[in-house]
This record gives C-alpha cells, sequence and structure tokens, in this order.
C-alpha cells in the first residue's frame, strides 16, 4: 500500500537525516516508528508527503510513485494522505468546524473554501466526525478555547475528513498527560481498524507504543535497527535503538500499566 | 573579573583600564558632537529675538485669547474633509500594503531574490518621506486639494503598514502553514486557511494605529495645499487672524484626542 | 446514532458571524458603505487635471532616474547639515529630558501627584502634531534652526517618555525589590534595579526616534524652522524635478542608513 524505497534526506548543513531507508507497509496495518529525537523519525514521515523534500529515493502510494510528482498532482496526492501533528497543528483562530473542514481543502476550488461554502456532505461528514471524538458541541468553538486532548481530537478529525488511505501521525501525544495519551492513541487506533486504515504512527514513548501497534520500526541515526511485532522488543533491542540503559523497567511498566486499564 | 591595585591591595572595578578609557572616550565624542551641534544652531540663531521671545510669546497669547467661537461654523466641512483624506488614504494604503507585505515577508515571498528588494525598497521608500513632502509632490503633479491629500496619506500609509505587515506574517507558526499544506490545499488555500487568519489579528491593530496617526497628519497637510483644516490654519496664519487659529488648534486638539481614544477602544475590542 | 447528531445532519453550515446580533451587523455595515459614498462624494476630483499631472508625474519619476545633486549642491549641502544637527541635539537634550520624565511617569515609581504631572506633559506633547508646534515656535522665536531644535525636542519628550514608562511599568517587580531589600536608597535603587531592566529598550527607542526626528527635520523646513524642508520646498515649486529627485533619495539613504546603524546597535545591547 505504502511503500519506501532507498528515501534519503540529506539536509543542507550535511546532516543525514535518513540513510536508504527501505518499508512496505500493507494496507490497514498501524505501525509505530521509534527511536531517539533525531534518529529522523520525523523526516521521514514528511518525506512521504513531501513537506520535507527526500533527497533521493522513491514513495509508492498504491500505484503512484509520489517524489516525482508535480505541485498540483501531489496536492491530489497528499488528499490520501491524512496527518496528524505533535502540537496539534490547528488553525488557533478559527472555529473547530473550520479546522476540520480545512481537511477538505484539497477537494473543493478556492472560492468556495474561502466563503465557507463547503458541499453539504462535507458538513455532514464533518459532523459525523466531531460526533465519534465527542466534540460536536465544540463546533462553534475557537480552536484555541480547547484543552490538549480536544485539540487533538480535532485534529484527528481534520485528518480523516480527507478521506485518506494512509494516517501520518507524528508525535501525536508529546504534549499531552499520561491518561489523555492514552485515550488519543486508542482513539487513533480504532478509527483506523473502522476504516482498515493503514497508519505511521511516530512516537517516542515505547510502553505507549507497545500496547497499540501490531508492528514497530526502530530508527537510529536515520536507518531502520528494528522491526518486528511489539512483543519482540527485548531490552537487547531497545539497547540497540536507543543505547544502554535499564530497560526492564520500561518494559514492566507495560504490563503494570494493561493491568491499571483493565481494572478501569 | 577586572582588578586595580590600590596600595597593594586588590580592589575590584567594573571595567579594565581599557575598557573604562574607550568607554569615556566615546562620551567624549559623543559631547564634542553635541556641542558642535549646539554651536551651529546657536551660530545660526538671532538672540535678540530668542531674549524678546517670552514678550512675543505673552503678546500671541493675549491676541489669541479668547478664541474666536463663532468661526466653528465654518470649520465642518473641512474637518469632515481631514477625517476623509485619513480614513480614505488609510484603506487605500492598506489594500496596497498586504500584496506588499506578502511580497516582502521571507516565507511567502515568491522570489527572494528579485521580488523581496522591490518590495523592501517600497517599504522603506514610500515609509522614508513624510506625507508632507508627499503632499508637496503630489500638489505638484495633479494640483491642491483633497485629493492629494488622500493620496498624499495613502503612499506614506503603504510602508508604514507593508513594513508592520511583513514582520508579523514572518512570525506566524508554520506548523499551522504546515498542517494545511498537507491536506492538499493549493497555493491561495494555504494563504486563506493557514495564514490569514494568524496574522488577522495584527492586521486589524495595525490599520486601526495607522488611522489615528493619518488623523494627525491630514490636519496639517492643508498648510501646503493638500485640503483639510490645515488650508484654514494656514489661511488664518496669513492673515494673523489668531483668535482664529487657537480655535483651530484646539479643534485639532480635540479631533486627535478622539481619534486616539476610538483607537484605543477598537484595539482593546480586538485583542 | 445520537439525536443531536440526527438534527444537525443536512443543514447547511456556515461559520458563526463576528458580531453576532444580525441588525447591529448590518447597521455597521450600512453605515460604513453610506460613509464610503458620502466621503467619496464630497472628494472632487478634477479629472481633466490630473490627466494634464500624468506628464509631470511621469517627468518626475523620469527624474529619479537622473538626479540632480550639482546645481543647488551648496543649498543641498547646508540644508542636510542642517538637517542633522537639529536632529542630534533635539535627540540629545529631548532623550535627556524624557528619561526623568519617563520615571515620573510610571506610576510604580512615583508618587500620584509627580505621575500626574508628567502624564500631562506627555499628553500635551503626543496631542500636538511636530508642525503646529514649529509653526508656533517660528512665530514667538524667529525663523531659523533654534525653532526646529525645540520642536524636535518637545516632541522627542512625547514619545520617549510615554514608551519609556510604560516599559518602567512592566519591568519586573521582583528584581527591582530584592535591590530595595538590601537598603538601598531611592537613586541606588533606580540605579541597580530599574535602569538595567530598561536600558536595552531605552537605547532602542533612541535610535528610533533618532530615525524619525531626522525625517521630521525635512519637513520643518517648510514653515521655516530650519533643515533641508525649505530647499526641498523651492525646488518644487521652481518645477526642478531632479534636485527634488536628488534631495528624497538622500533622505531615502540616511534614513535606510540610520535603520541599518539602529539594527546592529539594538542587536547588540539585547
Amino acid at each position: 500500500m505504502l511503500r519506501l524505497e532507498k528515501l534519503t534526506k540529506t539536509y543542507k548543513t550535511g546532516d543525514q537525516a535518513l540513510k536508504s531507508v527501505d518499508l512496505d507497509i500493507p494496507e490497514g496495518q498501524v505501525l509505530a516508528l521509534i527511536g531517539p529525537s533525531g534518529a529522523g523519525k520525523s523526516t521521514l514521515i514528511r518525506c512521504i508527503n513531501r513537506l520535507v523534500e527526500p533527497t533521493s529515493g522513491q514513495v509508492f502510494l498504491g500505484g503512484t510513485e509520489l517524489t516525482h510528482l508535480s505541485a498540483g498532482a501531489l496536492r491530489r496526492e497528499r488528499r490520501r494522505m491524512g496527518m496528524i501533528f505533535q502540537e496539534y497543528a490547528l488553525v488557533e483562530r478559527l472555529t473547530v468546524m473550520e479546522n476540520v473542514l480545512s481537511g477538505r481543502l484539497g477537494y473543493v476550488g478556492f472560492w468556495r473554501s474561502f466563503l465557507r461554502r463547503f458541499p453539504q456532505p462535507d458538513v455532514d461528514e464533518a459532523f459525523r466526525l466531531l460526533d465519534r471524538v465527542g466534540l460536536l458541541a465544540m463546533a462553534d468553538k475557537r480552536a484555541d478555547e480547547l484543552s490538549g486532548g480536544q485539540r487533538q481530537r480535532v485534529g484527528i478529525c481534520r485528518a480523516l475528513i480527507q478521506n485518506p488511505a494512509v494516517l501520518l501521525v507524528d508525535e501525536p501525544t508529546a504534549s499531552l498527560d499520561p491518561k489523555t495519551s492514552r485515550q488519543i492513541m486508542r482513539l487513533i487506533c480504532e478509527l483506523c481498524r473502522e476504516r482498515g486504515l493503514a497508519a505511521i504512527i511516530n512516537i517516542h514513548d515505547v510502553a505507549l507504543a507497545q500496547m497499540f501497534v501490531q508492528r514497530v520500526i526502530g530508527l537510529r541515526f536515520g536507518a531502520i535497527e528494528f522491526d518486528g511485532p511489539p512483543k519482540d522488543l527485548t531490552p537487547d533491542v531497545l539497547t540497540t535503538i536507543y543505547g544502554e540503559e535499564d530497560w526492564e523497567a520500561t518494559i514492566e511498566t507495560v504490563e503494570d500499566d494493561e493491568d491499571i486499564e483493565a481494572a478501569e | 573579573m577586572p582588578v586595580g591595585d590600590r596600595n597593594g591591595a586588590k580592589v575590584w572595578r567594573r571595567r579594565t583600564q581599557t575598557e573604562s578609557l574607550s568607554h569615556w572616550a566615546l562620551w567624549l565624542t559623543g559631547v564634542a558632537i553635541f556641542a558642535y551641534c549646539w554651536q551651529q544652531i546657536s551660530g545660526a540663531t538671532t538672540w535678540f529675538f530668542v531674549w524678546d521671545a517670552p514678550r512675543i510669546a505673552e503678546d500671541i497669547w493675549t491676541r489669541a485669547t479668547p478664541p474666536k467661537w463663532d468661526y466653528i461654523t465654518q470649520l465642518g466641512k473641512p474637518i469632515w474633509d481631514t477625517i476623509n483624506i485619513a480614513t480614505m488614504g488609510t484603506l487605500i494604503a492598506l489594500c496596497l500594503a498586504v500584496p506588499v507585505a506578502f511580497l516582502a515577508a521571507r516565507n511567502t515571498t515568491p522570489s527572494a531574490l528579485l521580488v523581496r528588494p522591490i518590495a523592501l525598497l517600497i517599504i522603506v521608500s514610500t515609509r522614508s518621506i513624510n506625507s508632507l513632502i508627499w503632499a508637496l509632490l503630489l500638489i505638484a503633479i495633479i494640483g491642491p486639494g483633497v485629493f492629494a491629500g488622500v493620496i498624499a496619506i495613502a503612499i506614506r500609509s503603504i510602508g508604514f503598514c507593508a513594513k508592520l505587515l511583513y514582520e508579523a506574517i514572518e512570525e506566524i507558526d508554520n506548523t499551522q502553514v504546515e498542517a494545511i499544506t498537507a491536506t492538499g490545499a493549493s497555493r491561495w488555500q494555504i494563504m486563506a486557511y493557514g495564514i490569514v487568519p494568524q496574522i488577522l489579528p495584527a492586521f486589524a491593530g495595525i490599520a486601526v494605529f495607522r488611522w489615528d496617526i493619518n488623523i494627525r497628519e491630514s490636519t496639517v497637510l492643508g498648510l501646503v495645499g493638500a485640503g483639510g483644516i490645515g488650508l484654514q490654519l494656514s489661511a488664518s496664519l496669513n492673515v494673523l487672524a489668531w483668535p482664529q487659529v487657537s480655535l483651530i488648534l484646539l479643534v485639532i486638539l480635540a479631533a486627535v484626542v478622539i481619534s486616539e481614544w476610538v483607537s484605543a477602544k477598537v484595539r482593546g475590542a480586538i485583542i | 446514532m445520537n439525536t443531536e447528531l440526527q438534527a444537525i445532519l443536512g443543514r447547511g453550515w456556515k461559520k458563526p458571524p463576528l458580531i453576532k446580533r444580525p441588525w447591529l451587523r448590518w447597521l455597521l455595515l450600512a453605515g460604513f458603505v453610506a460613509y464610503l459614498v458620502a466621503a467619496f462624494l464630497t472628494i472632487d476630483v478634477n479629472w481633466a487635471r490630473v490627466y494634464e499631472g500624468l506628464e509631470r508625474g511621469k517627468q518626475f519619476v523620469l527624474a529619479f532616474t537622473s538626479p540632480d545633486f550639482v546645481s543647488r549642491s551648496g543649498d543641498i549641502w547646508d540644508g542636510m547639515v542642517e538637517s542633522i544637527i537639529m536632529t542630534v541635539a533635539a535627540s540629545v537634550v529631548g532623550i535627556a529630558i524624557s528619561i526623568p520624565i519617563a520615571l515620573g511617569a510610571a506610576r510604580n515609581v512615583a508618587p500620584l501627584p509627580v505621575y500626574l504631572a508628567c502624564r500631562g506633559i506627555i499628553a500635551i506633547s503626543r496631542a500636538l502634531q511636530e508642525i503646529i508646534v514649529a509653526i508656533l515656535l517660528v512665530a514667538i522665536f524667529g525663523f531659523g534652526p533654534l525653532a526646529g531644535f525645540l520642536t524636535l525636542s518637545f516632541a522627542t519628550i512625547g514619545f520617549l517618555s510615554k514608551l519609556l514608562a510604560e516599559d518602567i511599568e512592566s519591568m519586573d517587580r521582583v528584581q527591582a525589590e530584592a535591590i530595595r531589600a538590601s537598603g538601598a536608597r531611592w537613586s541606588q535603587w533606580i540605579n541597580y534595579g530599574v535602569q538595567p531592566q530598561v536600558m536595552p529598550r531605552l537605547i532602542g527607542l533612541s535610535m528610533y526616534r533618532l530615525d524619525i526626528n531626522f525625517r521630521e527635520s525635512a519637513i520643518l523646513g517648510l514653515v521655516g524652522a530650519g533643515g533641508i524642508g525649505a530647499t526641498l520646498n523651492t525646488s518644487f515649486d521652481r518645477y526642478e524635478y531632479d534636485t527634488a529627485a536628488a534631495i528624497l533619495i538622500l533622505i531615502i539613504l540616511i534614513v535606510m542608513a540610520l535603520e541599518y546603524l539602529s539594527g546592529i546597535i539594538r542587536a547588540r545591547v539585547q
């Protein structure tokens, strides 16, 4: 479904953020991308929808190769890739509804979007999504009046209304408290399952990743160091990805957490 | 740490020897420049008039008071013109300043090498030259009247508004723009959804702020013939009709105070 | 599916308007349009005159490509030097007077009577347009740069004191309290607790005001208060556009140089 071939990114400063990454994601698979800060997680995600231009290599979405597309064709392909951001990246001075509908920008013309006259099916879908994430009552509030967790839900709606084939999720929980983090992760994974979406979730919280995803990729210095199911993440593996540290505690907490979850 | 030596004991000092020396040299140069300037000014001054100044000031004061109140009936139209010059000038300037600002901001300019310098040149040249000079120029070109005043105010305000606006554009949060880009939005849609909402408060603030300044400036444009209440001021001064002058000054003062109050209120409401 | 959603589906959505009450919204809009129309109608434009002027406008624009610095170089030089001298002297004196007034106009430093007096001075200085002050001072002190110098100093006080006072009022209270707690006198408190906090802003504002003073000094000549304005006015009157263009280019260059300089200085003090 989504396939990366020898994807490389070298910044102007000479930093090699991605070193020939190969990755194949089948339809409907939710995948977590873990690794230390600066490992190239964020760059990898942004190279897929070309918010960052890759230096070389290829990205296939379905049958389409993305890295050589013209600006117009790239915009059409971007509609099939929903993106969820670390600091929510909502347009803070617009209302919740406008933020959600902005996910349809790739489908409507300039004047329609400028005058906020979105087609009725889009408006209905926006309301349905807001209802699904429990924010229907907030539709006409301004985005900066919302709490962090609520904002991220709006961000999720904005990505889903694009009707994407794949979700690119960049540190969805980095600025949220632990409880909200879980709720958001669960919501993303549930929605992916409901809609059969593939997703790349870029996350630094290993325990959280293990709880929710089917497959984990470990990235270090721009290269893939680990690729497997969450249960294969042993202390040794984590050491190769992150460096020396006492990993038993992290993995144990995961189990504890699961008990707590079950108790709730 | 700079340390001095006094009778063998070490003493803390704020600056080292060379530092304090250069510090003093700087101050000395400053004082010398100021002394030279002052000398030039006093050389060009007829001091006899200056010593006579208190008497003249008192003389003017006695002539100017009380203001000729019934003259106010003739000031209605000039004040209306003054407000129009400021408002229309501001509106025109805003229409022109917006594209210039987008061309000048580093993150929205289509070409940093070609277009941006031109936009910056427009900003600096319109900003450097006072609206009175623009008015002089326009009167020479299109003749005296309110229209010249409107255009003079508009030109002078382009640079001012565009500068503040492009600084605001450069300070926007780029992740919001990124998020809109990622939805597959076109260039104009990114502008309308990602950038415009972020700079709208700044834009409104700048507009009101400049309108307030323009009210002040348009009160004196008439001195060079560009319409508004300044025409009456200039005419009254020419015939030394001091009671009229004092009334006009009071009216201008009132206009300025009211416009400042209005702009403060509006800005408060926006932000 | 819940009823709330059911009720809302199929209905159109509009962005909630900025002004909630519809009658007020329409009233404001109608009022604005009416004003625009009225204002537009009272500006009578003599289009024939404007059309004639286009030729002169073209000449003026072309003059920028061949500015004439030479034929009136004596006048230009004298006027420029006088403008710069007025600017420098007025900025120095204006800043020196502004500082005590700014301290007086900051509520957290000065007692109430002093505060009111200083705020009064600032209000008067800000309300009076430079050019009007210049007219009055020329009437009182006679023609020449002294009137211009006094005008600019007076205007500097209003501008600088107000902004500086606002900066002092918004300074970090804790730092100043720490100095006071050490038993410092009022003057020491100002020197150690307040001055370091507002110094960068003072320098930045002073540079900015120097820039404004120069620009203003270029027009004071129009009313006889010295500087380049008189030369400029004469050149417009005589339709000597190439000389006018030369003077305008000089003004623009000096303003640019001042902005560049103030950029460097502000970067260094912060």
